[in-house]
């Protein structure tokens, strides 16, 4: 059962680590704001979720796996939002490289 | 594996603060400041200071941070100017010898320091227990030293006065900030309305676990300062003119409390800031109480600027 969870975390946390590396790839390679925008929260999002669904397992009690859970929507908050906000004022300045 | 991890965040900060000023742009040293305050919080957590990583992160990468995007959006008019001046060859060398001795010295106190450190550590563990509290750097920040604590605080109210007295005089007393024009139904509106419930909570339990554990009431104000600021930006309320008297007792009414309390001390203990045996705990929770709604006020107006609009605005 715990090689089982160990597996889990492993196959979980490695994922998320990858979301985090496509996502700074992503932002350093893509042309302009939006995509690089884009490329941002599949590291925030999916990252950081995938991440914290591994550690659960391991967390110490219910408590600390709800705070995991809520620092991960607490960011999908703050990133959803400041992405808009760059995009805003992106789109109001207008292309540039 | 972790020694990877460490040596990986030392080369990490150590280039980051090479980039931050060597950095051309003033906007982009700024960003490279705040990731590196981000990363220096990492290392107090490796290095189990999770109340100074807290503070680090809170006042050192946010606040600081903040206040120097505003800073830099300020200077931009005037960036393009400054990066054309360039100084002359004596102004420069005299500047390299300037920097280079100061690194000398630095280096040569950090190598004489003695091993094992100087520490006070041992007397603070021997005596936390008549504190009562749990978290050793409260014990040392509100009953061993806390005169150091007190100034802290009323530093921050001389540096706030400093901030206001740039105001010019027809904006003496009113409102500081520009006024904020947001879309109502925009996301930043959104954000400042659902954040804040779950911001105020956070600030105020990070501050109540600080008798125990880490945190306390410098970064459960920063919380609270920042939430007020969101909604401030959202344009959700607007700044009060700093000649409110609610406001201008709000900013002392921590130090008072604080210098009340240390000088009841000299009657009830026997020394000035002493609390009598057996009433520690509550006397450092009235101080700290006090101390935070003085601390978020103070914060987030030294955020906001000097005042700029009359009050009637």
């Amino acid at each position: 059962m715990s090689l089982a969870l160990n597996l889990f975390t492993i196959v979980a946390v490695v994922a998320g680590a990858f979301f985090f590396l496509a996502g700074t790839v992503g932002l350093l390679r893509f042309p302009d704001t939006f995509t690089r925008l884009h490329a941002l929260t599949k590291a925030d999002n999916l990252g950081l979720g995938l991440v914290v669904l591994g550690l659960l397992p391991h967390a110490s009690s219910l408590l600390v796996a709800l705070k995991l859970i809520f620092v991960w929507l607490l960011v999908l908050l703050a990133s959803a939002a400041v992405s808009q906000l760059i995009a805003r004022a992106a789109n109001r300045e207008g292309p540039r490289a | 594996m972790i020694i990877a991890l460490n040596i990986g965040l030392a080369v990490l900060i150590l280039a980051l603060g090479v980039w931050t000023i060597v950095a051309r742009d003033t906007f982009a040293a700024v960003v490279g400041f705040i990731a590196y305050g981000l990363l220096l919080t990492l290392i107090w957590v490796q290095l189990h200071g999770i109340d100074v990583a807290l503070t680090e992160g809170a006042i050192g990468g946010g606040l600081t941070g903040a206040l120097l995007i505003g800073a830099a959006s300020r200077l931009r008019k005037t960036e393009s100017k400054a990066r054309a001046e360039r100084p002359g060859a004596l102004v420069r060398g005299l500047a390299a010898v300037v920097a280079s001795a100061v690194t000398l010295a630095l280096v040569i106190c950090v190598l004489a320091l003695p091993d094992p450190a100087p520490t006070l550590a041992p007397q603070v563990a021997a005596n936390i227990a008549v504190t009562e509290v749990g978290n050793p750097i409260t014990a040392v920040l509100l009953a061993f030293r806390a005169v150091d604590t007190l100034l802290e605080a009323i530093v921050l109210v001389f540096a706030l006065i400093g901030v206001w007295s740039f105001a010019p005089d027809r904006a003496w007393g009113g409102r500081p900030g520009a006024q904020q024009h947001v879309d109502p139904n925009g996301i930043l509106a959104y954000v400042a309305r659902v954040l804040p419930p779950i911001g105020i909570m956070a600030g105020l339990y990070i501050f109540w676990v600080g008798a125990d554990h880490p945190g306390g009431k410098f970064q459960g104000a920063t919380i609270l300062a920042a939430m007020w600021l969101l909604t401030m930006m959202a344009g959700l309320t607007d700044a009060p003119p700093i000649s409110r008297t609610w406001l201008r007792f709000g900013l002392v009414v921590g130090p008072l409390a604080f210098i009340a309390i240390g000088l009841a001390g000299a009657v009830t203990a026997g020394a000035l800031f002493a609390y009598p045996l057996g009433y520690a705990k509550p006397f450092i929770i009235a101080i700290e109480l006090a101390l935070l709604p003085s601390l978020a006020l103070i914060l987030a107006l030294m955020l906001l600027g000097a005042p700029q609009r009359a009050a009637s605005q």
